[in-house]
């Protein structure tokens, strides 16, 4: 198994067109199965067009009060360290949305008046397309907790052929959910000053995981120095650049793939799988 | 005393190209960088730091292998598997619960204050700036967030200013949430693409469930018309309003490479676009 994950710091830098368009490319070549980390706002869907199957709920189990049982002691707030849970004027008060469910108050409660009840905070849903397959995620409006239904994403990890994770923008605990473990990272950039400063961030992210990455170069053309030095410096491979037209961004903006749309691409993906697999000695 | 929101949903809109410009445009105002994950809001309005603080996110947990008995309790009780069969902490996983800590029997576990990140307050040639940088692979961006906040209301209070700018994260989750928690308008910048659309229409459910008034932009409006046609009928059905279309230019990514707002930078077509925001946005705020 070949885990290729995409990240990039800043957003927008062209995560999802690298990662579709690498699925679809090496999905003619074996089994490929693309999982879309970026719980918050998941749109690989919208360019590979998969038959979406059911949703699965993700839930985390946040505390209930049985009232007969609580003498509102106050131990279970003393030990909460989310706020998640207060004691006034005798009652106990549960502020699900700040739980993060490490259970330590039903746990520790010496009356064992709390039990756990699940709360859904998004949904996991496995679909196909031809040869792909597709898992995405999808936090719930209104939740805050993203990295435990990330993890619910990865659980639906296949144990062959090549996975694709798309991940979320940024370097915090989402993106980290997406990235551990896997094989290689792919990170996205533009040749802007915050696309250099945010591939900067992403790059000690990986280093930080010790996880191998290299560097695309989206929208290039004006301002690529900077970036090339940049890898250059930190010793990065600059393993595709995709130049900036008018006709790409089209393309994109109406949620088409290139490997479809330009068949020369499909071959730039291609290569771009293969040289992943020298680089990790697959 | 008011407070305007910049957020997307989806990354890479323009959020911070629009904040910077309008950070020239507003007078008397405080600004704030909200996306403390991977800021750079600095990288146009040029900061002079004045302050510097640490920001200590949720403990670590510290195992001390001289009274460890590996009983592996911890490891039974611990849900974000932060503990390894070597009772050895990976401080990547470790959220800081302290759960471990409360249920070792041999007392091997302590808690130790960890620094996640900082916060600045800092002067720029616009005005006066809290923002803050997460540090690498850490958690509590919401509770930063919060703080970044907490400081720039505290700052707009002392300064008498009349608006706080502040340029959000991207998504929808904890810290989109903790930036968005009473303000009195978020302006929603999105692009004309598949992608734009879709995570628009999440962050207008999300703003529809904090009770938010939001506003749209739509930015490189011309770079596929139809799409934006289309936005600018889906806002008229929603209801929300739309406060202007910022066209694709050059002069955009020429103000950024020189570390500038485009409105100070130009007086082309996008830089007058973007004043047309400021000004709709403006009315809004005073209603």
């Amino acid at each position: 198994m070949l885990q290729i994950a995409v990240a990039s710091g800043k957003g927008g830098t062209g995560k999802t067109t690298v990662a579709t368009n690498l699925a679809l490319a090496l999905a003619g070549e074996g089994p490929v199965q693309f999982l879309d980390c970026d719980v918050e706002e998941p749109n690989a869907h919208l360019f590979l067009h998969p038959a979406l199957g059911e949703e699965e709920a993700v839930t985390i189990p946040v505390p209930a009060v049985e009232e007969g049982q609580c003498t509102a002691c106050g131990r279970c707030a003393e030990v909460c360290a989310f706020n998640a849970i207060a004691v006034l004027a005798g009652h106990v008060l549960t502020f699900p949305e700040l739980c993060h469910g490490c259970g330590g108050c039903t746990l520790l409660c010496p009356e064992g008046a709390l039990r756990e009840e699940k709360r859904k905070i998004g949904i996991v849903q496995g679909g196909q397309r031809g040869e792909l397959v597709f898992v995405q995620g999808k936090l719930e409006i209104g939740a805050a907790l993203a990295p435990p239904v990330v993890e619910a994403v990865r659980a639906k990890e296949q144990g062959m052929g090549t996975v694709i994770i798309d991940a979320a923008p940024g370097t915090s605990c989402p993106v980290v959910a997406a990235i551990r473990d896997v094989d290689f990272c792919l990170l996205v950039t533009e040749p802007t000053p915050f696309g250099l400063h945010d591939l900067d961030l992403a790059a000690r992210l990986v280093a930080e995981l010790g996880v191998p990455a290299g560097v695309i170069l989206n929208r290039a053309g004006e301002g690529d120095e900077l970036v090339e030095e940049y890898c250059q410096r930190q010793g990065l491979p600059l393993l595709l650049k995709i130049p900036f037209s008018r006709n790409l961004a089209a393309i994109y903006a109406q949620g088409k793939v290139l490997v479809e749309e330009l068949p020369q691409w499909r071959e730039v993906f291609l290569n771009l799988g293969r040289e992943i697999g020298r680089r990790v000695g697959r | 005393m008011k407070e305007l929101l910049v957020i997307s949903g989806k990354g890479g809109t323009g959020k911070t190209t629009i904040v910077g410009s309008l950070a020239v445009l507003a007078k008397n105002k405080v600004l704030a960088d909200c996306d403390v994950d991977a800021a750079d809001l600095h990288l146009l309005l040029r900061p002079e730091v004045q302050e510097v603080h640490q920001f200590f996110g949720l403990p670590k947990a510290k195992i001390d292998a001289e009274l460890c008995t590996h009983c592996g309790r911890c490891r039974q009780v611990c849900r974000f598997r932060a503990i390894d069969k070597d009772y050895q902490i990976d401080p990547t996983r470790c959220e800081g619960c302290g759960v471990c800590y409360y249920i070792c029997p041999a007392g091997a576990i302590t808690l130790e204050e960890h620094c996640s990140g900082h916060w600045y307050i800092s002067a720029t040639s616009f005005g006066p700036m809290v923002h803050a940088a997460l540090g690498i692979a850490e958690e509590n961006s919401g509770k930063l967030v919060a703080l970044v906040r907490e400081k720039s209301r505290e700052l707009a209070k002392k300064v008498g200013a009349q608006y706080i700018l502040t340029d959000g994260p991207p998504g929808i989750g904890c810290p989109v949430i903790a930036s968005l928690a009473s303000v009195d308008l978020a302006l929603l910048v999105t692009e004309p693409t598949v992608a734009g659309r879709h995570d628009l229409e999440r962050v207008l459910e999300l703003t529809g469930y904090f009770q938010v008034p939001a506003a749209v932009c739509i930015n490189k409006y011309d770079l596929a018309p139809d799409k934006s046609r289309e936005l600018e009928e889906y806002c008229r059905q929603r209801g929300v309003p739309l406060v202007g279309q910022v066209p694709f230019r050059a002069e955009v990514n020429q103000a950024l490479v020189q570390g500038k707002p485009v409105v100070e930078y130009s007086r082309g077509p996008a830089a007058k676009a973007i004043e047309g925001v400021w000004e709709a946005v403006k009315e809004l705020l005073a209603q």
